[in-house]
């Protein structure tokens, strides 16, 4: 009967990679449809994204906080819980890296990098820990929670940036630089990229999320609270910790993923920095079915996305770098419609989702 | 062949349907006569529902052919059973429980007026002479939610008429009724069955298809496995076509001598949300004793439990009185606490309360005992994997196959993975709530024997049951709810199926 448990992971995959496929397939349509060449287009978006070792450097730099903010919605899934405040969380992370990096600034490179990390993670944990809490607590929905969480994080994130810690070298709407010697290590073999450090510390979190929720009690209370919270009180598990752990670990992954951009590349606190990294998560847990291998290919893929259609501006006539967010609203679409082939599929594969009558 | 084949109302020839790899229904033959009740009975998973299910087109048929009336029907869908006037009664209703009971029974054939309009007045007179010449008496105006599960069971009735049903499936229809309540049920189905209706009766319960079928056809593993007269059969001859063996209870009450109360409940009152749900309970549990807790569901039944366990979710508690076990008070302690107490719980509503269905065997069985299988916070998961598979085999759960969503075991096969599960925890108190529902024959006997000889070992037992026969044949002792209160205490010797049942309906 194992042979029904590989039938269903087959199923789950094909889903995945069908939805995928389709939605590339119907964003090109698209480009056709403009007047542009769909194979011009694909030959651009792939040569962009993997072309030179340089290119995929780039690729894996955009990838790496959409591993994060795609663990924190997996994370808060996990636990039956909707996290949209990714965005407002990683803002936070962002700005407790920079906070710690200008007022400690005299610690050696190594302790330097850490304690701001520590302080990312604070900071976006406590932004995760707020609606954890309040839907545990006092059953106040936690979608509601984070979404107006997210305009707080921006508006008092943009505060700081400007009345407390603004650059004085120049106008722009950005913090003073963290010193030098904390910035993460970038990786030279992908030439001038800034794929640094965080990208590993992201392939650590996913096997770090994995061991958590499946070879752990906390992790399971987790999903046994996910899947069935009732079951889960009936037995003595506490679902309101629950959650409020899910939730926290969620917010402190999100940070993480500001993390990349202060101390990969920034080394200051932009504002706007994000463009939608938190939302994109949405996407990336969903379209990862909730699985940390899921999420990392998921993440590759959106990243590739990313990089690939940078350089549509140049090499094409009448698409432009926009056309991601085209790719990524189809495959989304897609993917909330992958109902529409699981049923071929399972008549193909067979077996997987029978019930008995 | 034609003139012969009219007798028949229904008539399946060789009907296959698999899903995937498994054939639920393979190579169904079997023929219902005209303005007769026709039983049909077999374990859960046998394929009765399936077969049911592609009389009323909510399943297409792979292969084979369904005649209706001597003529081959094709069912796509519900639509095509109605207009073959078939009509079905499900299990659990569907009714829209805000809406009065004329507007459910006309939902999606209403009648128009000239203007377009719905035409109550109309849809008024002709149910109210479909209810009087039926003696389905029921208030038109009354809204659904207000009414008990016997009045809505008749309105799902009538809505089948209404839609000139000729042909009337009905799924486990006594299931959730009192014994008055069947006795009604069944006056109905006569009445309609005079009236020239025929009525297929899906039911594992051998009573009530002795007492009022006049033909049975019994299902196993997806075939036919007979075909009889209610009249030239026995419920043995039955029951043995349906698990292909002979049915035989054994199980050794053994007399406990040294028995001392385990769990004591002393003028305990609860109130939710501002409701009274319960009303001075007082009884006592003693080690090496089942107690059994008849009533018909709703009476309370699901509070007691909430109480022994403090299972309260958002809920305004209002409660006097106290319980005690082994002579500590609990009433006001948390859930993980009192079942550290070794205190365990067969949940009454298995896929809400009792397991995780998306997950495999090792998290099912980890569930309420995760302690046991950890090590500073980290699963011992070769410790996991050894346990589960001795207990599956020692419990015969079916498929072995622990890495299996549980899902995709039947629903006997789930219980007995709890009950395992829940005996593991070695409890000297356990709550049994339903612990056979959705169960199929050969399970019940194997989970009955369970708990006798857990009973034996001096564990001390609540059961809480709908199924009388359950009760009666478990229990030492058997305590009636109604209405949150105990409304009788009988020993097993002076509890017999009658006096409980008046009991139960509030009679006494």
């Amino acid at each position: 009967m194992s042979r029904d448990s590989a039938r269903r992971r087959t199923v789950q995959v094909f889903e995945s990679v069908i939805s995928v496929v389709f939605g590339i397939a119907a964003a090109l349509l698209a480009v056709a449809l403009i007047g542009d060449s769909p194979i011009v287009v694909a030959k651009v978006l792939f040569k962009s994204a993997f072309g030179s070792r340089e290119d995929f450097g780039w690729t894996l730099y955009y990838t790496t906080p959409l591993i994060f903010s795609g663990l924190s919605v997996m994370m808060a899934l996990r636990a039956g819980l909707f996290n949209i405040g990714g965005e407002g969380q990683l803002l936070w992370g962002a700005m407790g890296a920079v906070i710690v990096g200008l007022k400690l600034p005299e610690l050696s490179p190594v302790l330097g990098s850490t304690a701001c990390i520590l302080g990312a993670l604070v900071l976006g944990g406590i932004w995760g820990f707020i609606p954890g809490y309040l839907r545990a607590k006092r059953g106040s929905h936690e979608v509601i929670l984070t979404i107006m969480l997210n305009f707080i994080a921006a508006g008092l994130t943009s505060y700081l940036t400007l009345d407390w810690f603004k650059s004085t070298e120049n106008q722009n709407p950005e913090t003073a630089s963290i010193p030098a010697q904390y910035m993460l290590t970038r990786f030279t073999t992908f030439g001038d990229t800034p794929l640094n450090v965080a990208f590993i510390l992201a392939i650590l979190a996913v096997v770090g999320a994995w061991i958590f929720l499946w070879k752990t009690k906390a992790g399971y209370s987790i999903r046994a609270v996910g899947e069935n919270p009732v079951a889960a009180r009936q037995h003595g598990i506490r679902s309101d910790h629950a959650q409020i752990i899910a939730m926290t670990l969620a917010g402190a992954l999100a940070a993480m993923a500001g993390v990349n951009e202060v101390l990969g590349s920034a080394g200051k606190f932009r504002m706007g920095f994000s463009a939608d990294l938190g939302f994109l998560g949405i996407a990336v847990a969903l379209l990862g079915r909730k699985r940390p291998t899921g999420v990392l290919l998921a993440a590759f893929l959106f990243g590739a996305l990313q990089k690939g259609t940078t350089d549509l501006d140049v090499e094409t006539e009448k698409v432009t770098r926009d056309f991601s967010q085209v790719l990524q609203a189809l495959i989304i679409l897609s993917v909330s419609c992958s109902w529409i082939w699981n049923s071929w599929l399972k008549k193909w594969i067979g077996g997987a989702e029978w019930k008995r009558s | 062949m034609s003139v012969l084949d009219t007798s028949f109302v229904v008539e399946f020839r060789s009907v296959c349907k698999s899903f995937g790899s498994v054939r639920a229904s393979d190579q169904l033959s079997f023929q219902v006569r005209k303005g007769s009740i026709h039983g049909i009975v077999g374990e859960n998973g046998a394929g009765k529902s399936t077969a049911m299910k592609l009389l009323y087109g909510l399943y297409r048929a792979d292969s084979g052919e369904i005649r209706v009336n001597g003529q081959t029907a094709q069912f796509r869908s519900p639509l095509d059973a109605i207009a073959w006037h078939i009509g079905m009664v499900h299990q659990h209703f569907m009714l829209s429980h805000p809406h009065t009971v004329l507007e459910n029974i006309i939902l999606g054939v209403e009648p128009r007026n000239r203007f377009g309009f719905i035409d109550r007045e109309a849809a008024r007179k002709d149910i109210r002479e479909l209810a009087k010449r039926y003696g389905l008496e029921v208030d038109l105006d009354a809204q659904v939610e207000s009414l008990p599960v016997g009045v809505q069971q008749r309105i799902e009735i009538l809505k089948a008429l209404y839609r000139r049903a000729e042909i009337l499936i009905l799924d486990e229809p006594t299931a959730v009724l009192t014994p008055p309540e069947v006795d009604f049920l069944f006056e109905n189905l006569r009445r309609l069955k005079d009236e020239g209706k025929t009525i297929l009766l899906i039911t594992h319960k051998l009573r009530e298809v002795m007492k009022y079928t006049d033909r049975i056809t019994v299902f196993r593993a997806g075939r036919v496995s007979g075909e009889l007269d209610t009249a030239n059969t026995s419920a043995s001859e039955i029951a043995s076509m349906m698990v292909g063996r002979a049915i035989e209870s054994k199980f050794e009450r053994k007399t406990v001598t040294q028995t001392k109360p385990v769990l004591e409940v002393s003028d305990w009152s609860l109130s939710l949300d501002g409701t009274k749900k319960l009303e001075k309970l007082n009884f006592k549990v003693n080690s090496g004793e089942i107690v059994g807790i008849a009533g018909v569901e709703g009476n309370g039944q699901n509070e007691l439990v909430q109480s022994l366990l403090q299972l309260f979710w958002r809920q305004t508690v209002q409660s006097s009185g106290k319980i005690r076990f082994e002579g500590r008070e609990i009433q006001s302690l948390r859930t993980r606490d009192i079942l550290d107490l070794a205190i365990s719980c067969i949940p009454q509503d298995r896929h809400r309360e009792a397991v995780l269905l998306s997950q495999d065997c090792y998290e099912n069985f980890m569930l309420g005992q995760i302690d046991s299988f950890t090590k500073n916070g980290f699963i011992e998961s070769p410790r996991l994997h050894q346990t589960v598979a001795e207990r599956m085999e020692a419990n015969d759960v079916r498929p072995r196959a622990p890495e299996l969503h549980l899902r995709h075991f039947s629903g006997g096969n789930q219980q007995k993975l709890v009950i395992a599960r829940e005996l593991e925890k070695k409890p000297k108190f356990l709550i049994a709530g339903q612990p056979t529902r959705g169960v199929d024959i050969g399970a019940i006997e194997k989970i009955h024997e369970k708990l006798i000889a857990a009973r034996n070992d001096g564990m001390a037992i609540l059961l809480v049951s709908s199924e009388l026969d359950e009760v009666l044949a478990l229990s030492d002792r058997i305590l009636v709810f109604y209405e949150g209160r105990i409304a009788g205490e009988f020993s097993r010797e002076t509890a017999n199926e009658r006096v409980l049942g008046e009991y139960m309906g509030g009679a006494k």
